[in-house]
């Protein structure tokens, strides 16, 4: 009742306005902060709306005061699609690049647009594209049923008949370590996508993503089918539509190199 | 009393009071709304794939190469295979066209046809046929590197990738001068 009674009698009181600062001086106490001047920027993305198929793809343009918006693309995306266009249609989830769901294209790279700075250069437009060579859903969004299911395809889980007796499978360091810069995939589909072999042949070319995860079980020492992994690439178009181009370890947002990953499992073809 | 007008909730509870049942129940009364604007059609489960289906024929196909950036990496794989296409035309060329009129195509007649030929036409031509012929083969010596295990990094990649091209400049122009 008496905590009651004090917040009664502070809530009727008039209002006294408290100011906290850490100014040392009354100069810097009354100093207005300064007003960021507007730097305005033009975005260009790629439109296409299934609801009237017979347009034409367009690219629509925006433009944004940079001051005002965060540092990476999602972040002008996402302030685009509240505040000037809410029809603007793209994945996106985690914006730390984990979840590879905003792989786009911008300015000519594909990458994630969540890792991805906007350019800030005076005068000089950004344009967004949706991942090349793929049926386009809407906007940005990209159909990636084909791409799941050839990694599907290579059955990436560990395959073994002869499981330890007892407790886990263990692994040297060493073995461990040929792991490392395979397992980071996060399947965001920019590599594959970057690929020109991929965009002739994605019917039948497996495409960097997938081989490198392909791969990441023909090299783990516990899996036991490593014979029958290779022997489903032993064809003309799974593996071998690679030509070494090398715009998948270019392009790719976690820094990894599928097509050393590929140049390993031609080898190991050869090898046999 | 005293304590609901301090916290500001009076409004709101004699607003409740006094109001009917449903207008104090938000989701049915935003549902009772959505109902009189909003006309669902309602589609059986088992057409989905129909329309998917149906939706799949028209999406476009999201543009490529033309917006791609250039980078080293691409352009040098299309030169590569642009110039082994065109070296092998030519290769096959004069080797069906020896054979079809021997006497036309020997090496005396065609040492006396560039010999009449201006020095501009001699030169562009030895430079047309210098430069396609040393990239492909300097880009063919970095491919039998990476097959076998080499430079398979990004580093790597742009390392041979400019030692080509220097090595491709500096031997068509030895050649061009010979």
């Amino acid at each position: 009742m008496q905590s009651l009674t004090i917040a009664r009698s502070l809530l009727t009181r008039p209002p006294i306005h408290f100011t906290r600062a850490l100014s040392t001086t009354v100069s810097r106490a009354q100093a207005v902060p300064a007003e960021k001047p507007v730097q305005l920027k033009e975005f260009k993305i790629y439109r296409w709306n299934p609801d009237e198929p017979a347009k034409k793809p367009i690219l629509q343009s925006y433009t944004l005061d940079l001051n005002q918006t965060g540092p990476m693309v999602l972040d002008a995306l996402i302030k685009i699609k509240n505040e000037i266009d809410p029809t603007l249609t793209f994945r996106r989830s985690c914006r730390e690049g984990i979840c590879g769901s905003c792989a786009m294209n911008i300015d000519g790279q594909n990458t994630l647009a969540c890792l991805c700075r906007i350019d800030r250069k005076e005068g000089k437009d950004t344009k967004i594209y949706p991942l090349p060579h793929m049926y386009i859903v809407k906007d940005l969004v990209p159909d990636l049923t084909l791409f799941y299911k050839q990694y599907k395809s290579i059955q990436p889980w560990l395959q073994n008949d002869n499981p330890p007796a007892q407790g886990e499978f263990l692994q040297s360091p060493e073995d461990r370590k040929k792991l490392d810069g395979l397992y980071e995939c996060i399947l965001c589909a920019c590599c594959s996508t970057s690929c020109p072999s991929y965009w002739w042949n994605q019917d039948e070319y497996l495409g960097p993503a997938t081989l490198m995860q392909a791969y990441r079980w023909i090299a783990d020492s516990r899996d036991a089918y490593g014979a029958e992994r290779k022997e489903k690439l032993q064809n003309e178009m799974s593996l071998y539509r690679c030509h070494t181009i090398f715009n998948c370890s270019r392009t790719c947002p976690k820094g990894l190199n599928p097509a050393a990953a590929i140049a390993k499992i031609k080898l190991e073809l050869a090898a046999e | 009393m005293m304590s609901t007008r301090a916290l500001g909730l009076g409004p709101s509870l004699r607003k409740a009071a006094f109001s009917p049942k449903i207008l104090r129940n938000q989701v049915a009364f935003r549902t009772a709304i959505q109902r009189r604007s909003v006309q669902l059609n309602s589609v059986p489960a088992s057409s989905s794939v129909g329309i998917l289906n149906k939706q799949r024929l028209l999406r476009p196909s999201s543009p490529h190469f033309t917006i791609y950036q250039p980078q080293l990496t691409w352009i040098a794989s299309i030169f590569n295979r642009a110039t082994g296409g065109a070296l092998s035309a030519l290769l096959y060329g004069f080797s069906l066209a020896y054979l079809v009129a021997p006497g036309t195509f020997d090496s005396a007649h065609i040492i006396e046809f560039v010999a009449g030929l201006p020095d501009v036409v001699k030169y562009a031509g030895k430079a047309l046929l210098a430069l396609p012929f040393t990239f492909h083969s300097f880009n063919g010596l970095r491919h039998l590197a990476w097959d076998s295990g080499k430079f398979l990094s990004l580093k790597g990649v742009y390392g041979t990738g400019y030692a080509v091209l220097g090595a491709t400049a500096v031997s068509t122009i030895a050649l061009v001068l010979m």
